[in-house]
């Protein structure tokens, strides 16, 4: 019950910051001067087509772009009635993309979820790779193992994975026979899923994966091995050993459900650098994942398009990390989560 | 030192039970701090070496244009994609000093690339001290003298050439003096909001530590990259390069407090209820002296220790924004910058050294990070 209170705390803390989030994101997308439309404008006028700018003219009504800019961002989230009514990010609808003369939801549409697909395989592969690798590097402290592991570690903190991702891809066809750019093979593309195309995107993401990956695990890798290191001395361990315990028995039951806390907790720390891997991996190996929409939204100023992208980030993120905040607490009775007061 | 049987060395002098206590030497209790740590970072190998080559590559920023043999500008038409030379010694097995073999461009009318052929009859010995661009050292002196530059009537290309014919090896080290900075005043940035925010949190608490919390918390949980983006792409493209860069340092100083501040509030916490805080504020001192005099001094070196460990994700940071075309443009020279030429498979595959400014990325990265490693070991000269 305290459980399900808590769920609950977290979830409306969560929407209010995704609220302060959305403010923010506002801001800094009507940063720069002028917009899409007021440039086309400009644009139009200096060359003397008349019927562009009226009709560009018509749009800056139609969305709102000739109000105040608090009433824009009422607008656009849906408190405040534009010039169709209540019709914000709340009531589903998510703007117009000037840019692709689209509406946004019929742009991003697909995209979405490859983007989650893409982040969950990345922290998928961060747990697979980071657990074993921290503990035997923490259990073989001071020997071959753990020096290659963690130089490898260093290696993948140190290496801009953009450029990771083009060397692996350019090596991985070459040897492999891997698939080279986008996710799925092209005539899948606006296909019903089916079993072929699911195998298909899972070739597709093995790079990726890694790409994003790699960064994320290492850093991850040393934190577990420095938490097992400070657990394996303590009295318990010796305790255990004396016993007679088998090593790999000792280490999964006890110091290894300790150390294994803030792997969970980490994942708030985790999650926003994998998305932002992911976007610039993405742009680079052409993934349809929203990145590459986002970095010409971006560029051409296509400010809903842009907006929504980055909400869509932000969302994803904050849900991640509102989940390994109920599952710490979950996890680790120890936990308090009333509060400092209570 | 007598042997004895068992091959083990034993003392002569008679036990001293004081010895132990006299050699801790009162010089040594009394010694500054940083004459501890130093002593202790002296031992930590890896994180001095890298120190020392950082040093060294800061030291080197003013005199780039001495050391490198050509402008960061300099176009050679006839070397497009040039590929990286090799400097010989000894020439039909005689020493001769330096020397290139000059290179000649070929087309091969089957794959439609240009080729290069060095001519190894030709040895041409490597000038030095010699004349080539004008340039500025250290931005005021205006001098054309090099270190090296390539001999009369052949190129010197120790990196190979770019897209325009401009020596890669050169701009490496001109876009060293943007890219290495750009982590130096992203993190002063950094450093003085981290500090002003973490401990305004930390010591007033109640309120302004609340609403602090949660502006860290918001720009933690937010993605870095999609903001950086955001944020350079509203900087006006009309804007000198310079403007762009500084911009771009204090950008990514901006989103990067957030964690610095954290770790500032926590030990504010914990030392504010000490007695020699009390003690100073019923004297009268200001926050602001209390702050500065008493508080911040005890834990300066972490935040120094961390300070180094975050600059690597700077110089990332700049990367990747300048590989996406919305950090440095050209004509600016940074790393970054340089690696947007290697953006595609294709120049992977046939002029794979357009990638190499990832060498010293990431070996400046690493240096970094063993740097910051080794301070951080070393910052406690108490504790074993």
């Amino acid at each position: 019950m305290v459980m399900l209170r808590y769920a609950v705390y977290r979830f409306f803390t969560m929407l209010l910051t995704l609220l302060v989030v959305s403010v923010l994101i506002f801001i800094i997308i009507n940063l720069p001067p002028g917009d899409y439309l007021s440039n086309q404008i400009a644009e139009l006028q200096a060359s003397g087509q008349s019927a562009g700018v009226a009709k560009a003219e018509f749009l800056r009504a139609e969305y709102a772009l000739d109000r105040p800019m608090w009433e824009q961002y009422l607008i656009w989230i849906g408190f405040w009635p534009g010039p169709h009514g209540f019709s914000g990010l709340i009531q589903g609808n998510y703007g117009w993309s000037f840019e692709f003369d689209r509406p946004v939801s019929e742009i991003v549409g697909d995209t979405l979820w490859l983007t989650v697909v893409v982040n969950l395989a990345a922290i998928l592969f961060v747990y697979a790779v980071a657990l074993p690798l921290g503990v035997i590097a923490a259990a073989r402290s001071r020997t071959w193992i753990d020096y290659t592991s963690a130089f490898v570690g260093y290696l993948g903190l140190a290496t801009p994975n953009f450029l990771l991702a083009l060397i692996l891809f350019y090596y991985g066809h070459r040897y492999f026979n891997l698939p080279i750019g986008g996710l799925m093979d092209p005539q899948f593309e606006g296909q019903p899923l089916s079993w072929d195309k699911i195998k298909s995107i899972l070739i597709h993401l093995i790079v990726p994966t890694f790409v994003i990956g790699t960064s994320g695990a290492s850093a991850m890798m040393q934190r577990l091995r420095a938490n097992m290191l400070d657990e394996l001395g303590k009295p318990y361990v010796e305790t255990a050993i004396a016993k007679g315990m088998a090593p790999s028995r000792m280490l999964t039951k006890y110091p290894l459900r300790v150390a294994f806390n803030p792997f969970v907790a980490d994942i708030g720390n985790l999650l926003p650098s994998m998305v932002s891997g992911s976007v610039l991996v993405s742009v680079v190996l052409g993934l349809q994942t929203i990145g590459p929409t986002l970095l010409t939204a971006l560029k051409t100023q296509d400010q809903f398009l842009s907006a929504f992208i980055l909400m869509f980030v932000a969302l994803l993120t904050l849900i991640g990390t509102m989940i390994s905040d109920i599952l710490l607490v979950m996890l680790d009775p120890r936990i308090r989560y009333e509060g400092r007061e209570a | 030192m007598t042997d004895t049987p068992d091959n083990r060395y034993v003392d002569d002098a008679p036990f001293d039970p004081q010895a132990s206590i006299q050699q801790l030497e009162r010089a040594d209790l009394d010694a500054p701090n940083w004459v501890l740590v130093w002593r202790k970072f002296r031992t930590h190998k890896l994180g001095l070496i890298s120190g020392i080559f950082l040093l060294m590559c800061y030291l080197m920023l003013p005199f780039a244009g001495f050391i490198a043999p050509y402008g960061p500008n300099e176009r050679n038409g006839e070397h497009l994609y040039a590929p990286p030379q090799s400097v010989n010694w000894f020439y039909d097995g005689a020493f001769i000093g330096p020397h290139v073999f000059p290179i000649v461009a070929e087309a091969d009318l089957e794959t439609f690339q240009w080729k290069f052929v060095p001519d190894t009859d030709d040895p041409r010995p490597i000038r030095f001290f010699c004349e080539g661009s004008e340039y500025r050292l250290a931005g005021l002196i205006k001098t054309d003298r090099h270190l090296f530059c390539a001999p009369d009537g052949a190129t010197l290309f120790l990196w190979g050439s770019d897209r325009l014919g401009r020596d890669i090896f050169s701009r490496i080290l001109y876009g060293a003096q943007l890219s290495l900075t750009v982590g130096l005043i992203g993190i002063s940035v950094s450093f003085f909001l981290g500090i002003l925010f973490g401990s305004m949190a930390g010591y007033f608490g109640g309120r302004i530590d609340w609403v602090i919390n949660r502006v860290i918390e918001i720009l933690r949980s937010l993605p870095e990259l999609p903001l950086w983006l955001a944020l350079s792409a509203a900087v006006p493209s009309n804007w000198s390069p310079v403007a762009v860069f500084f911009i771009i340092s204090i950008i990514l100083g901006i989103l990067d407090w957030p964690g610095l501040a954290r770790s500032v509030r926590a030990k504010f916490l914990s030392l504010r209820e000490e007695e020699y805080v009390r003690a100073a504020e019923m004297m009268g001192a200001s926050s602001g002296r209390v702050i500065r005099k008493h508080l911040l001094p005890n834990f300066m070196s972490h935040l120094i220790a961390s300070a180094t460990l975050s600059i690597p994700a700077m110089i990332l940071g700049e990367t990747a924004l300048s590989f996406l075309g919305l950090g440095l443009r050209a004509p600016a020279v940074s790393w970054g910058v340089m690696l947007n030429d290697a953006q595609n498979l294709a120049s992977i595959e046939i002029y794979p050294w357009t990638a190499i400014p990832m060498l010293p990325i990431i070996v400046i990265v690493l240096a970094f990070n063993f740097l910051g490693d080794g301070l951080r070991d070393s910052l406690d000269p108490y504790q074993q």
